[in-house]
């Protein structure tokens, strides 16, 4: 019986986030499922979990967390001796992995989540893809493309050579991404190609994609 | 060494760090951006801060950008001056990061859509779109309901200490306030109501408040 839990399922992006991260710590979990389509994630008891309604919803023995982002980083720190080393270096060097984390969740996200939704998602819930939306988006993801391809020459990972959060927050969308007709915005950047090769490979993350086969 | 901050003083973003830096006495420079002109997307500004947006900071050679990225940086790198922004325990920083998201995915798009349709896009004199304004508003009565519960529970969002979180939301209450002149969704929740007029009232805010000429 684990002492950590996480409320959520293994298609929503922000759940993978969570989940990742527990794999890289080799950490044991138990994920609860949440019926979203019965819209227990909008009523008691989840809402106790997390009062805005949203997946996932965390808890490590009485702590209780939400918000993917601050779960992640709380594992990363909690448990910083075990597993792979997501927030490492010193006070200057998170400081830099902390932009890098804004960046995804700022920049990226907002527009990578759209894309996702529309082009992977929306299909297997036989809803229709608006395409001047995909359009739209997958014009403003190749400017953001761009500026971490020139990122992406000066080292393997966003932030150094070492695979921090910052890398691993990209990790749900850039898989989903990679599926669908947005592959070319990564494929015509090499860098940013190899690099989204690179940590979709990951052990870790192959984990969090075997758990959507069930 | 004096932090120089790239921006103007009335952006909520740039506010967002003179207000952290004003809260651990640390000096700073703020070296104006002409945002009405597009300095922000000129290629000398662009090597600051890549996606063209203020603020950006340049610490002797430390450049960084992103303001929740800046905060978390000078709430560590000055933990031991000042009010401890950051929460003691491991557990206290992940409440602190976790309403730092609260405040960066629930908040922050509604208030900056209600503020660009109802008062920015109006002075630059084009048409808002109300129904969208109205839209947000409706959700930001929701998630403010959910800042009413948790406030009736502890005095700060992440605990019984002021921190980061709390200071995040200042420059865009503050908008709502002011320049949109939805105060009522403030005043109305009592619980809401007075925790703004606490953090609002913090020193560093008010003199940051001069400064701006606000």
């Amino acid at each position: 019986m684990a002492p950590i839990k996480v409320h959520g399922i293994p298609l929503s992006t922000a759940t993978q986030r969570v989940l990742a991260t527990l794999y890289e710590k080799e950490l044991e979990f138990e994920l609860v499922p949440v019926d979203m389509k019965a819209g227990e994630h909008k009523k008691e008891p989840f809402l106790s979990l997390n009062p805005f309604g949203q997946i996932p919803a965390f808890e490590d023995g009485d702590l209780k967390l939400f918000e993917s982002r601050a779960i992640t980083k709380y594992i990363a720190h909690q448990y910083a001796d075990k597993g792979t080393d997501l927030a490492c270096g010193d006070t200057k060097q998170k400081a830099i992995i902390g932009v890098a984390i804004e960046v995804e969740a700022h920049q990226y996200d907002p527009i990578a989540s759209k894309l996702s939704w529309e082009l992977a998602l929306k299909p297997v819930f036989g809803m229709v893809t608006d395409k001047a939306v995909v359009e739209e988006n997958e014009a403003k993801l190749a400017k953001v493309l761009d500026i971490y391809e020139s990122r992406l020459a000066h080292s393997k990972y966003l932030t150094c050579d070492c695979f921090t959060l910052a890398d691993l927050h990209h990790l749900p969308t850039v898989q989903y991404l990679l599926g669908t007709e947005a592959k070319k915005l990564f494929d015509s950047r090499p860098h940013v190609s190899a690099w989204a090769a690179d940590i979709t490979a990951r052990p870790a993350w192959c984990k969090v994609l075997a758990l959507q086969k069930h | 060494m004096v932090v120089k901050v790239y921006g103007t003083v009335r952006s909520a973003c740039v506010q967002r760090v003179l207000a952290c830096l004003l809260e651990k006495e640390v000096d700073f420079d703020v070296v104006h951006v002409d945002l009405e002109a597009g300095e922000q997307k000129r290629p000398e500004f662009l090597v600051l801060q890549p996606f063209g947006q203020v603020p950006a900071i340049e610490d002797g050679y430390l450049k960084l950008y992103e303001s929740r990225a800046i905060i978390k940086y000078y709430a560590a790198k000055y933990a031991d001056h000042g009010p401890n922004l950051l929460g003691s325990s491991l557990e206290e920083r992940a409440l602190v990061d976790q309403w730092l998201e609260v405040e960066a995915h629930n908040f922050n798009d509604l208030v900056y859509t209600l503020v660009l349709q109802l008062v920015i896009l109006p002075r630059m004199g084009k048409p808002g779109d109300l129904a969208l304004a109205h839209s947000c508003e409706q959700k930001l009565e929701t998630v403010l309901d959910v800042y009413e519960q948790r406030l009736s529970k502890s005095s700060y969002l992440a605990g019984e200490t002021f921190s980061l979180a709390d200071l995040s939301h200042l420059p865009g209450i503050r908008y709502l306030m002011n320049e949109a002149k939805m105060g009522n969704l403030v005043t109305e929740r009592k619980n809401v109501n007075a925790w703004w007029e606490d953090i609002s009232n913090r020193p560093a805010w008010k003199k940051l408040m001069q400064l701006a000429g606000h």
